[in-house]
C-alpha cells in the first residue's frame, strides 16, 4: 500500500494553532488568574485555575484512554468487526502516555502545592477535627493518590505501548497462517487482559474516586465510577468517530463503509442511554432518600448557580443523541455523526465541568476563556498525536487475521 | 386471494444470490425467498423496502410514556393528592422507572403483535410451506404467477439460473384470520401439481 497518510498543511496549522491558543491561556493564566495564591477559598481565581486544570486534564485524558480501552475489549471479544479502522484507535492511544504525563504534572502540582481548596483533605487541620475525613484519612492522602494515579497512568501507558507493539509487528510479518496467527492473538489477548483488570481497578473504581468524588470528601456515591466511566466511554467512541470519518475523507481507512459508522452510532446511542440511566440511578435514589449529607451534592448543582449546567447535561448527553439518532438512517449519515459526535464531546466535557466546578469555586462558576482556552490546547495535543502516529504507519491493519470479517461487515 | 406460484430450489447462496437479481430485472413477482439461517444483504437484492416495525415500535413507546405519566399524573395529583414523604405531587423522578418500564413494556409486546400482523402468523394457525427444505439446507425461491407471466417462461429462467428443482404449487395469500384451517383441500394442491 503507497496510500499512506501525509498530515495536510491546513491540519498542521489548526493544531498548532489550538496548541498555540492553550499554551497562551496558561500563560495568561498564569499572569492573570494568580495561582500561587494561597488555598485558602478567598482567591476564587487561583482555585478556578486548578479546577480548570484538573476538569481538562482528567477528561481528556480518560477519553483518549478509551481508545485503548475499546481496542482491548474488542480484541477479548474476538470482535472484528473494527479491525478496518482499528489503527485510528491505536492513533488515539498513542496519546495515553503524553496526556499522562500531563496530567500527572498536574495532579502533581495540586498535591504538592497543597490546594486544600481543590482536594479539601489536604488541609491537615481540617481532617484532625472532622471525625469523618480523619477515618477516611488511610484512603484520601497525599501518597495513595499520586502513588495510586502514577502506578495506573504508568501501566496504561506500558501495556498501550505492548498492544501497540504487536499491531505493528503484524505489518512485517506478512499475511499470517493460521498457527502464526493464533499465537499472535493470544498474545493479544493476554495483554488486554491484564490491561481490562487495570481499567477495572482504575477507571471503573479507584480513579474516579481520588482525582473527582473525592472534591466533596464527605459526600460519596456508589454509581459515581461507573457514571464517570459511562460518560467517558461514550465520549471516546465519539473521539473515535470524529478521526475515522477524518481518515475517510483523506482517502484512508478503504475498507471502512457506512455499515462500520452505523456500529460506531449505534455505540455512541446505547452508552449515551447508559449514562442517563447512571446519571438518574445516582441522582434518582439521593433525591427520593433526601438525606442531608447525600444531598449536599446536589444543592448547588440542582438549585444553585449551577442549574443550567445541570439541565443543559442532560439535554445534550441524553435528549440530543437519543432523539438524533434513533433512526437507522442517521446513524448512517456522515454529516449528522460527525455532528452528534462532536455535540457528545462537547456535552461531557460539560459533565465533567459540573463534577469538579461546584464543589471547589462553589458559588463563583466561569465558563469562559480559560476554560474553553485549555479544553482547545488538549485537543490540539490530540490531533497532534494522532496525525503524528498516522504518518507513520499505514492506516489499515493489512495482516490482522480478523481483517476479513471487518471487510464483510455487514449490519 | 388463491394464488399459483413457481417454485425453485437452490442449494447455493451464491447461485441465490443473482438469480435473486435476475428476477428483479426480468421483470417477475417475487413472492419471497426461504432460507435456513439470515442471509447477509438478501433484504437488499430482493429490493425489499425498510420494515415499518420500528417505526410501530417507537408510537407504541411514546403511549406508553403518556400512559404511564399521566396516569400517575392523574391519580396522584389531580384526583387523589396525597402526600408521601413531603415530596411534591407530582414527582417527576420518582415516576421515570415506572414511565420507563411502561413504555418498554407497550413498545416490546406491541412490536410483537405487529410482527404477527406483518407476517400473517398467529398461534394455530397454518401456513402454507413452499418446501420442508427450507428449515433444512436449501433456499427456496418463489415467484408468482400473475396475468402477465408465463408459467413455462418461469420454469425456464429458474433452470437458467442454477435452480436443482422447478414446481409449480397453489397456496393462499393475503389476509388470514383463519381462513387456512377451514380450506383443508389447499394443503394438497402441491402433491395434485407436482
Amino acid at each position: 500500500m503507497d496510500n499512506r497518510y501525509v498530515t495536510p498543511a491546513a491540519y498542521k496549522k489548526s493544531y498548532m494553532a489550538f496548541i498555540g491558543i492553550g499554551v497562551l491561556t496558561l500563560i495568561l493564566g498564569f499572569v492573570f488568574l494568580n495561582p500561587f495564591a494561597g488555598a485558602h477559598g478567598d482567591n476564587v481565581n487561583s482555585t478556578r485555575f486548578w479546577a480548570g486544570l484538573l476538569q481538562n486534564s482528567t477528561y481528556f485524558l480518560m477519553i483518549v484512554n478509551v481508545a485503548l480501552f475499546f481496542i482491548v475489549i474488542s480484541t477479548l471479544a474476538m470482535g472484528g468487526w473494527q479491525i478496518a479502522f482499528r489503527r485510528v484507535n491505536e492513533a488515539i492511544a498513542s496519546l495515553v502516555p503524553i496526556m499522562a504525563v500531563l496530567t500527572f504534572i498536574i495532579l502533581l502540582c495540586i498535591i504538592l502545592g497543597n490546594r486544600s481548596d481543590i482536594y479539601h483533605w489536604l488541609d491537615k487541620e481540617a481532617v484532625a477535627h472532622d471525625e469523618l475525613l480523619n477515618h477516611k484519612k488511610g484512603f484520601l492522602n497525599s501518597w495513595v493518590f499520586l502513588g495510586f494515579s502514577f502506578v495506573v497512568l504508568f501501566l496504561w501507558s506500558y501495556i498501550g505501548k505492548k498492544i501497540n507493539k504487536l499491531s505493528l509487528e503484524s505489518d512485517e510479518m506478512g499475511p499470517m497462517d493460521f498457527d502464526t496467527a493464533k499465537k499472535w492473538t493470544a498474545k493479544n489477548m493476554t495483554w488486554s487482559a491484564y490491561y481490562i483488570v487495570l481499567y477495572l481497578l482504575s477507571v471503573a473504581s479507584i480513579l474516579p474516586w481520588l482525582w473527582l468524588m473525592s472534591i466533596d470528601p464527605h459526600w460519596y456515591s456508589t454509581m459515581y465510577s461507573w457514571y464517570t466511566f459511562a460518560s467517558t466511554f461514550v465520549a471516546g467512541i465519539a473521539l473515535m468517530t470524529l478521526f475515522v470519518v477524518y481518515f475517510k475523507n483523506q482517502g484512508q481507512l478503504e475498507f471502512v463503509n457506512k455499515e462500520h459508522l452505523q456500529d460506531l452510532g449505534k455505540f455512541m446511542f446505547a452508552f449515551s442511554i447508559f449514562w442517563t440511566y447512571l446519571w438518574f440511578d445516582q441522582f434518582m435514589l439521593i433525591w427520593y432518600g433526601n438525606i442531608p449529607e447525600e444531598t449536599v451534592y446536589f444543592k448547588p448543582r440542582l438549585q444553585g448557580m449551577y442549574k443550567g449546567i445541570f439541565y443543559l447535561n442532560l439535554i445534550i448527553n441524553f435528549v440530543a443523541p437519543f432523539l438524533i439518532f434513533m433512526k437507522a438512517a442517521a446513524k448512517r449519515n456522515y454529516t449528522i455523526v460527525t455532528f452528534v459526535s462532536i455535540i457528545i464531546i462537547f456535552g461531557h466535557w460539560i459533565d465533567f465541568y459540573q463534577m469538579v466546578m461546584p464543589g471547589t469555586v462553589y458559588n463563583n462558576p466561569h465558563l469562559s476563556w480559560f476554560e474553553f482556552g485549555i479544553a482547545l490546547g488538549f485537543v490540539g495535543v490530540i490531533m497532534w498525536g494522532v496525525s503524528r502516529f498516522a504518518s507513520r504507519t499505514p492506516m489499515t491493519a493489512m495482516n490482522n487475521p480478523f481483517l476479513k470479517e471487518s471487510i464483510i461487515h455487514h449490519v | 386471494m388463491i394464488k399459483s406460484f413457481v417454485v425453485g430450489t437452490f442449494e447455493d447462496e451464491k447461485v441465490l444470490f443473482p438469480a435473486v437479481k435476475h428476477v428483479r430485472k426480468a421483470g417477475l413477482k417475487l413472492h419471497d425467498v426461504y432460507t435456513p439461517y439470515p442471509v447477509h444483504g438478501l433484504d437488499k437484492a430482493m429490493g425489499l423496502r425498510e420494515t415499518s416495525l420500528h417505526t410501530a415500535g417507537f408510537i407504541y413507546g411514546l403511549m406508553g410514556t403518556m400512559i404511564a405519566i399521566g396516569g400517575m399524573g392523574w391519580i396522584f395529583a389531580v384526583d387523589w393528592p396525597l402526600n408521601f414523604g413531603g415530596k411534591p405531587h407530582f414527582p417527576l423522578p420518582a415516576y421515570i422507572p415506572i414511565t420507563f418500564e411502561l413504555t418498554v413494556l407497550l413498545s416490546g409486546v406491541g412490536m410483537v403483535l405487529t410482527y404477527c400482523y406483518l407476517n400473517q402468523m398467529m398461534p394455530g394457525v397454518k401456513k402454507h410451506h413452499f418446501s420442508p427444505r427450507a428449515t433444512d439446507d436449501a433456499f427456496i425461491m418463489v415467484i408468482e404467477l400473475t396475468g402477465k407471466s408465463n408459467e413455462e417462461e418461469i420454469k425456464k429462467f429458474l433452470a437458467d439460473n442454477g435452480a436443482i428443482e422447478i414446481n409449480t404449487q397453489v397456496a393462499e395469500k393475503g389476509w388470514w384470520f383463519g381462513r387456512y384451517d377451514r380450506e383443508q383441500t389447499l394443503y394438497r394442491s402441491d402433491e395434485v401439481l407436482a
